[in-house]
């Protein structure tokens, strides 16, 4: 008898069905990123620099909280493009890009520091950044969920 | 409640009644002649004085209701057509919102009292959980309340609450999904949030009669710790009480009309006239200061799980008071040494709201870089908070326990009435 009052709490069909988004990556500069809504979160595409790159990998062998090589956070042969899903893994405020002492992304709420590769270096949060499912579509389209 | 009735029905329609429903004795024996001790202090006024927050919250709550639309699109909008369309929507929605600051500097200063002059002792221990659960209940309410005008605290303020419960192993996330009913913040969460925030405080208030039951089964302690012991000790709740806290509340009302009117946003955030945009959290986000230094606490842990599991224990030491302590005299009027400890707890929580009101970077003392303590320089916001974290829960696991145990405290009168009118046996 109660399952159904706690069940009608849960996500709704309309909800479960949020369809997936795509996104045409040409509007993206290197070294900017654009903020997407997906499932009422933001999403992060970013379009690495060069230099942003290497120094993810650099950082590969460092001791850090959630330790995982740059090389699994992108698709292979697209390493400029990172896709994240842009909730904090600490509390979920949105990080702001660019900040903190590793100039991936800071978490002006508790002061998360994450890396170019949307690790987390520094601050509460437990876990890097999350990469979303997704696919290329081609080499200027992403598919997102 | 207890004890003899001495309710004298006046009329025939009040004896008629009295046979029937006798609400006029409950309300004679409970505020008229019901005895309280008669050494009573203005500390005392604030349970009267919070009933009339409770009042006021709930009917400026009813009336902001008849014009607030509970969705993601139409809320902030709604807040802004009672402060500008709705007449008087500005003077009702001020007296709501800043009524729920009014409300909780009123329960702290009651939870303070109780602590100084021991009133969660035997036999108040289920009075004092039930005012517990009372201020668990506010705090529920006072969140979602918050979060109703859906601006940017409000939002991200929800975000970040009930994160919170995503910090538990394996059910942390299924249950936070719950409370949203989607993968994020959104309209469900702001519809449920609305109904539940119109529901608790009527919650409270059934609490509210429990307490107030319980408190006039045992009867109310007093700055003595004594209990009454014959009538000398006490005097009629009316016209003494009623007239002491009608003057309490008059002080607090004037308090109350000063930020209604003078400085209604002073304890709000600029950020919440801005409306909720889910892809980017406000620089500086802060809970309101009535939370402060539990979010404090919460930051102070490196870990995300023992830091929620930090925040919530600190509201469990309260629950386990009664037992904690370990002193046989109730007031510390009595106890010096636990004066001192009871000031220096009453600064901490103090610091403790300063520090989670500020970026845990942020030096303490400006421009002095001392050395880096583990994660964070020693002169930052972060380290105050640690210490002063240490010492929230070594007030009620060690110093409450032990002080018990080992302090002397000054002699203890025989009876309420003895410091005043002077001991007649030792005279004679």
């Amino acid at each position: 008898m109660a399952w159904p009052f706690i069940a009608q709490m849960n996500p709704s069909a309309d909800t479960m069905a949020l369809a997936s988004v795509e996104y045409d990556l040409t509007k993206i500069e290197p070294g900017m990123q654009v903020t997407i809504n997906w499932r009422g979160k933001p999403l992060f595409i970013r379009n690495r620099t060069q230099a942003q790159v290497d120094a993810a990998v650099k950082d590969d062998g460092a001791s850090m909280p959630d330790p995982q090589p740059d090389a699994e956070r992108h698709k292979e042969g697209k390493a400029q493009w990172l896709v994240l899903v842009g909730s904090c893994t600490h509390l979920g405020c949105v990080p702001t890009v660019g900040g903190g002492d590793y100039q991936g992304w800071f978490c002006p709420c508790h002061g998360s520091h994450y890396d170019t590769s949307g690790r987390i270096r520094k601050g509460p949060a437990p876990l890097n950044l999350v990469v979303p499912e997704y696919a290329f579509l081609s080499d200027t389209k992403v598919k997102i969920g | 409640m207890s004890g003899h009735s001495t309710y004298q029905p006046k009329n025939a329609f009040s004896r008629w009644m009295d046979a029937r429903l006798p609400v006029g004795r409950l309300v004679w024996d409970s505020f008229v002649d019901y005895p309280t001790p008669r050494n009573l202090n203005y500390w005392y006024t604030f349970g009267g004085i919070l009933s009339l927050c409770l009042g006021v919250q709930i009917i400026t709550g009813i009336v902001l209701a008849m014009h607030y639309t509970p969705s993601a699109a139409g809320a902030f909008n709604s807040v802004e057509h009672i402060m500008r369309n709705v007449n008087y929507g500005w003077l009702i929605r001020y007296i709501h919102s800043n009524g729920a600051s009014m409300f909780f500097i009123a329960v702290y200063l009651h939870m303070f009292r109780g602590l100084y002059y021991g009133s969660y002792k035997a036999p108040r221990e289920v009075l004092w959980i039930l005012g517990c659960v009372i201020y668990l209940l506010m705090m529920a309410t006072a969140f979602m309340g918050y979060v109703l005008p859906w601006g940017q605290m409000s939002f991200h303020g929800a975000v970040v609450i009930t994160n919170l419960l995503g910090a538990f192993p394996i059910v942390g996330e299924t249950i936070t999904t719950l409370l949203w009913g989607g993968f994020a913040v959104d309209e469900p969460t702001l519809k449920r949030f609305f109904s539940l925030h119109y529901l608790l405080p009527f919650v409270i208030a059934g609490v509210v009669v429990l307490h107030v039951w319980a408190l006039h089964v045992v009867g109310q302690n007093n700055p003595t710790g004594v209990e009454p012991k014959s009538k000398a000790d006490t005097v009629p709740f009316t016209p003494y009480a009623t007239v002491k806290d009608g003057f309490a509340m008059s002080v607090f009302l004037i308090l109350f009309a000063t930020f209604v009117f003078y400085m209604p946003n002073a304890l709000g955030h600029a950020d919440n006239y801005i409306a909720a945009n889910p892809l980017v959290t406000p620089a500086h986000i802060v809970p309101e200061w009535y939370f402060l230094p539990f979010y404090a606490i919460l930051r102070a842990v490196p870990d995300k799980l023992m830091g929620v599991l930090a925040m919530f224990g600190a509201i469990g030491c309260l629950f386990a008071l009664p037992w904690l302590d370990t002193s046989k005299v109730k007031s510390m009027r009595y106890r010096p040494q636990a004066q001192l400890y009871f000031v220096i707890f009453v600064v901490t929580c103090w610091i403790l709201g300063v520090c989670g009101g500020k970026l845990p970077d942020d030096h303490v003392i400006p421009h002095l870089k001392t050395f880096t303590l583990f994660d964070a320089d020693l002169n930052s916001y972060v380290w105050l908070s640690r210490i002063t974290t240490l010492y929230y829960f070594a007030y009620f696991l060690v110093v409450m326990p032990v002080l018990g145990l080992v302090e002397k405290p000054r002699p203890v009168p025989e009876t309420i009435s003895s410091p005043v009118l002077g001991d007649s046996d030792k005279k004679d």
